[in-house]
């Protein structure tokens, strides 16, 4: 009998509960990532909505028990609709005192922590930097604030693969899957979906049968300690929430971008050839793309970000869908050759996974920095059309939605993920693939009415790749004379053609829906958002709203050009906020299209937003408390006022 | 192709575009045009098959003068726009212009990465020396000591050797040859019917800011003493007289031999087109000291990188079945909810 299917079986109390945040915190080595995914599927599978943060360290194997080498997984589940993976966690499985250290100041008062007690020795407590003879697990503060419970999972492990075979090594990395196993008995969730992953990844794919079938055995041994132990008093359920009914799957915004990136291919019948240099985090991308040869797919792994670039846009110009991805360092890398695609009006894909700045900045954390260099990192005025996904499924359509753009105007689009969502899982409702749109591409055939700058109606010129007889013609970045192409110095055309280029991106917006506040049409607050921060604002307006405050939400996916009508909007509201994991670079945007005195929440801390943070930040502007200025910054899951 | 359609007969005149040339009168880079528009009609190239892409600087303005498609990119990137031609469409017939400046200074990364991927693309390095679009700052083959605007008491940089960075990059085609020498047109053509990268480096004056720089090489009185032809299996053998040969001496190093008093053209180096330590050992020949290599120095066959490309794909849709957006949705970890 698999374990967990006897679901009330047990003794114990279960409490229901709506929803709960738990919080795997291990050494980067200990497997953290995998327990949280798994118990992140399990949870999809039984019907919760779910929310994750996955959150990593720099360094790929920081030095063993430091607070530098801890990694983590954070993920809420719900029985009803969530937006965000929660503010506070309800529970911490802490693998070593490392981990306790960097997270404890997460944990709501009265939350759960497991502690891996057996990792809290002397040498552990010292690389976590506690003082000697200290260990926070027999501190008052922590003890009375929270319900720590000691469980020696090293040993308990030890112990249970005494007889596996493996070494201790190898013992020693399943503690991840004890650990897991006792967490799923805690919230009274199936461990099948587990054993059966890991059934197919160890015995099936690595061969090592000997190796799944011990971490299934860690696995059920941590499950039936919390069943047998006297140590927990309760157990908890979460039920399944009223979810629209249909097949889904678990999906990151990495994956759901190279999702939409293939049907894109598909649905426009190009070879989408993905030309990238790695970088996190975008490197996902390139991995699953690369698997993915068996759809038409290439990839090209360049020797640089300038390299990657430019193999793109040959491939447009040669008539097939060039994409190029990367993160902040990479797409300022990329600015001269993504001139060169805006100065030759060719089709081109890229993605920007966003990643805390300057320079090499916080590579694994998440912000929202690149928005301004997106928009006018480029020599010359130089206008492309700019994107931004809101959450881990929306990449799907973002990139599908970027390639009919780039291939019916004839321009770059720049995708601005973020390290968030592109990590971050939420469940997806498969779509219906034989309601895809097809995007049209044509490519002239006729020499007699071919112009190289040519015009549509779209003020796009026709795409002729070589290989087409007679429409032998040569492009390159010199100022090119409208219609014919041709070189040209002249300065009125030079005029003519700057403002063409700005006036091809403005044609976009008439292919963009205008946009509907969530909410009320008009009112005393309007917070504006873009991009990953989608979660925590509606969240925050939905809860102020509950609360009888007059604030609604517009969250823009399309930041060039803007959806025509946003300008009307943000006039029908008395104020507007902005939160942005950056220094306010949409508010100046707003501020000088539309000369509204939008006020800022910002935030840059390699942090998604709490949704407590906007939530105050609301209630200081509704309730007219914001001093006179333009901007707050969060501290401390605080929103400072003074 | 269906083979009812006649394609007309191109000539060198079909493969010249509207615009007029304008580089400055007596610049090596008109003796280069010519002969390349020769060598593609000669040998039946299609226009519209045809793509020269080029970076910046004086030698990258070559694609507009040319009847066929082409794309005149930023400085130094050519070779990996260039790729990325190949990728989307392996059928072309892809050139590639650069200068010593654009190839081996700014662009000098994509070079050598383009070359050991070997994407087939024929790539022509106009080196002359020095920077001429910009107005005269010495180059990365500039030689040491050279007086530039940029260099007024003499440059110290230490010049490279294309050849040898290109055999070094693992290049499956080496050549050489000089802009007003009859033999570019036979190195040229060698080149386009190589598969692969093929890299050709040709002595460029440039009249204006480094003229005569290689007088030694092309002047009548001098150059057959400065120069040496390849032929695939014959004696290394040059000179006016062709008295003069290359041997090995005892240490294996190449040395100048005159001809006669015992020696013969048995005792001489042969060369051969498919040895890398020999391509190498004369790509490190260089004026004054030895007569500087002209032809192809090194030729192999190998796979090409879009080839390899595409023939992954092929495989995975021979092994998995084409992927089709059902199957893309589709996945492990799918589940369903219940109504
Ligand atoms: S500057 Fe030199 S290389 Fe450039 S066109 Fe004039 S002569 Fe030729």
């Amino acid at each position: 009998m698999i374990a967990g299917s006897e679901t009330g079986a047990s003794a114990k109390d279960t409490q229901k509960i709506a929803s709960a945040v738990v919080r795997f915190a291990g050494d980067s080595g200990d497997g953290m990532q995998l327990a949280g995914t798994q118990f992140t599927d399990t949870s999809a599978a039984v019907g919760n909505d779910v929310a994750t943060l996955p959150d990593f360290p720099a360094e790929i194997r920081a030095p063993a028990g430091t607070v530098a080498g801890v990694s983590g997984f954070q993920i809420n589940f719900a029985d009803a609709e969530i937006h965000t993976p929660g503010d506070v966690v309800n529970a911490l499985i802490a693998m070593n005192p490392a981990a306790f250290k960097a997270h404890i100041d997460d944990v709501e008062q009265g939350g759960i922590v497991v502690a891996n007690d057996s990792e809290f020795n002397k040498i552990n407590l010292k690389k976590a930097g506690y003082p000697e003879g200290y260990n926070p697990l027999d501190d008052e503060v922590f003890t009375q604030k929270f319900k720590i419970y000691r469980v020696p999972i090293t040993r308990l492990n030890e112990e249970a693969l005494a007889d596996s075979g493996l070494g201790s090594k190898d013992v020693g990395r399943c503690k991840n899957m004890f650990a897991l196993g006792l967490i799923y008995w805690m919230y009274d969730r199936p461990i099948d979906q587990t054993t059966s992953y890991i059934d197919n990844y160890f015995s099936k794919k690595k061969k090592m049968p000997q190796v799944a079938a011990a971490n299934i055995n860690a696995l059920k041994s941590g499950f039936y300690f919390g069943e047998t132990t006297e140590m927990f008093p309760v157990r908890y359920q979460v039920a399944k929430a009223t979810i629209t009914p249909g097949k889904y799957r678990k999906i990151t915004g990495n994956e759901a971008l190279t999702l939409g990136l293939v049907a894109a291919s598909k649905l426009s019948e190009k070879t989408c050839i993905y030309c990238t240099y790695p970088i996190t985090p975008a490197s996902d991308i390139l991995h699953s793309l690369a698997a993915m040869r068996n759809y038409g797919v290439k990839t090209y792994q360049a020797e640089d970000e300038i390299a990657a670039v430019c193999a793109a846009i040959g491939v447009s110009f040669a008539g097939q869908m060039g994409v190029t991805g990367t993160s902040g360092p990479g797409l300022a890398l990329k600015s001269e050759a993504i001139g060169l695609a805006v100065m030759t009006e060719l089709p081109l894909i890229i993605v920007n996974v966003q990643r805390g700045g300057p320079s090499t900045g916080l590579p694994t954390k998440t912000e929202q920095s690149d928005l301004l260099q997106a928009m006018y990192g480029r020599n010359g005025d130089c206008p492309l059309v700019v994107l931004a996904p809101q959450s881990p499924a929306d990449c799907f359509d973002t990139a599908i939605e970027a390639v009919r753009i780039a291939f019916r105007h004839m321009v770059p689009v720049i995708i601005m993920s973020d390290g968030y969502i592109a990590n971050g899982a939420e469940p997806w409702l498969l779509p219906d693939p034989t309601t895809f749109e097809k995007i049209k591409v044509e490519h002239p055939t006729d020499p007699d009415s071919f112009e190289v700058y040519g015009r549509d109606e779209n003020l796009a010129r026709p795409w002729a790749p070589p290989g087409t007889p007679g429409l032998e013609h040569r492009i390159g970045g010199l100022e090119k004379e409208n219609i014919s192409g041709n070189v040209s110095y002249d300065p009125e055309n030079h005029q003519e053609m700057t403002n063409l280029r700005q006036a091809k991106i403005q044609k976009v917006a008439e292919f963009i829906a205008p946009v509907e506040p969530h909410g009320d049409g008009s009112g005393d607050l309007l917070v504006l958002g873009w991009g990953g921060t989608y979660g925590s604002i509606i969240t925050a307006v939905d809860r102020a709203r509950a609360a009888g405050r007059s604030v609604s939400a517009v969250h823009l996916r399309h930041l060039n050009p803007l959806p025509s009508n946003i300008g009307d909007v943000l006039k029908r509201f008395k104020k507007v906020l902005i939160p942005e994991l950056n220094t306010g670079q949409l508010r100046m945007i707003i501020r000088d299209r539309f000369l509204v005195d939008a006020k800022g929440l910002n935030k840059v801390q390699g942090k998604p937003f709490l949704v407590e943070e906007i939530e105050q930040a609301i209630e200081l502007m509704v309730d007219n408390r914001w001093p006179d200025r333009v901007s707050v910054i969060p501290r401390q899951h605080k929103v400072s006022v003074d | 192709m269906p083979t009812d359609v006649e394609m007309p007969i191109l000539t060198a005149k079909d493969f010249a575009s509207d615009q007029d040339v304008r580089w400055c009168p007596g610049c090596g880079d008109y003796a280069i045009l010519n002969q390349v528009r020769k060598v593609v009609a000669k040998m039946g190239r299609r226009r519209e098959k045809t793509v020269f892409v080029s970076g910046i600087g004086c030698s990258s303005r070559f694609p507009y003068y040319m009847n066929t498609y082409g794309f005149h990119t930023i400085h130094g990137r050519a070779p990996a726009i260039a790729t990325g031609v190949k990728m989307a469409n392996p059928d072309l017939d892809v050139w590639l212009v650069t200068g010593d400046g654009d190839g081996l200074s700014i662009g000098g990364n994509h070079l050598i990465h383009m070359l050991r991927r070997n994407v087939d693309v024929n790539m022509l390095l106009f080196n002359n020396r020095i920077y001429g679009l910009t107005k005269g700052q010495y180059s990365p083959t500039s030689e040491e000591g050279k007086k530039t605007k940029s260099s007024p008491s003499g440059s110290i940089d230490m010049p490279l050797s294309p050849l040898s960075v290109a055999l070094a990059a693992e290049a499956s085609f080496v050549a050489r040859a000089i802009d007003v020498d009859r033999a570019l047109a036979d190195v040229i053509e060698r080149a386009a019917k190589h598969k692969g990268s093929s890299f050709v480096e040709i002595y460029q004056d440039c009249n204006i800011f480094n003229h005569k720089a290689f007088d030694y090489a092309t002047d009548k009185a001098s150059k057959l003493d400065n120069v040496i032809y390849l032929e695939h299996g014959k004696p290394l053998v040059f000179g006016k007289d062709r008295n003069k040969g290359i041997w090995l001496d005892n240490s294996r190093k190449p040395k100048v031999v005159t001809l006669g008093q015992g020696i013969t053209e048995e005792n001489l180096l042969i060369h051969d087109e498919n040895d890398e330590k020999h391509a190498f050992m004369l790509s490190r020949m260089s004026y004054p000291d030895f007569p500087e290599p002209m032809g192809v120095l090194y030729r192999i066959k190998d796979d090409c990188y879009e080839d390899l490309l595409a023939e992954q794909v092929h495989d995975a849709i021979v092994a998995k079945g084409a992927g089709t957006l059902d199957t893309l949705l589709e996945s492990n970890d799918t589940y369903t909810i219940e109504a």
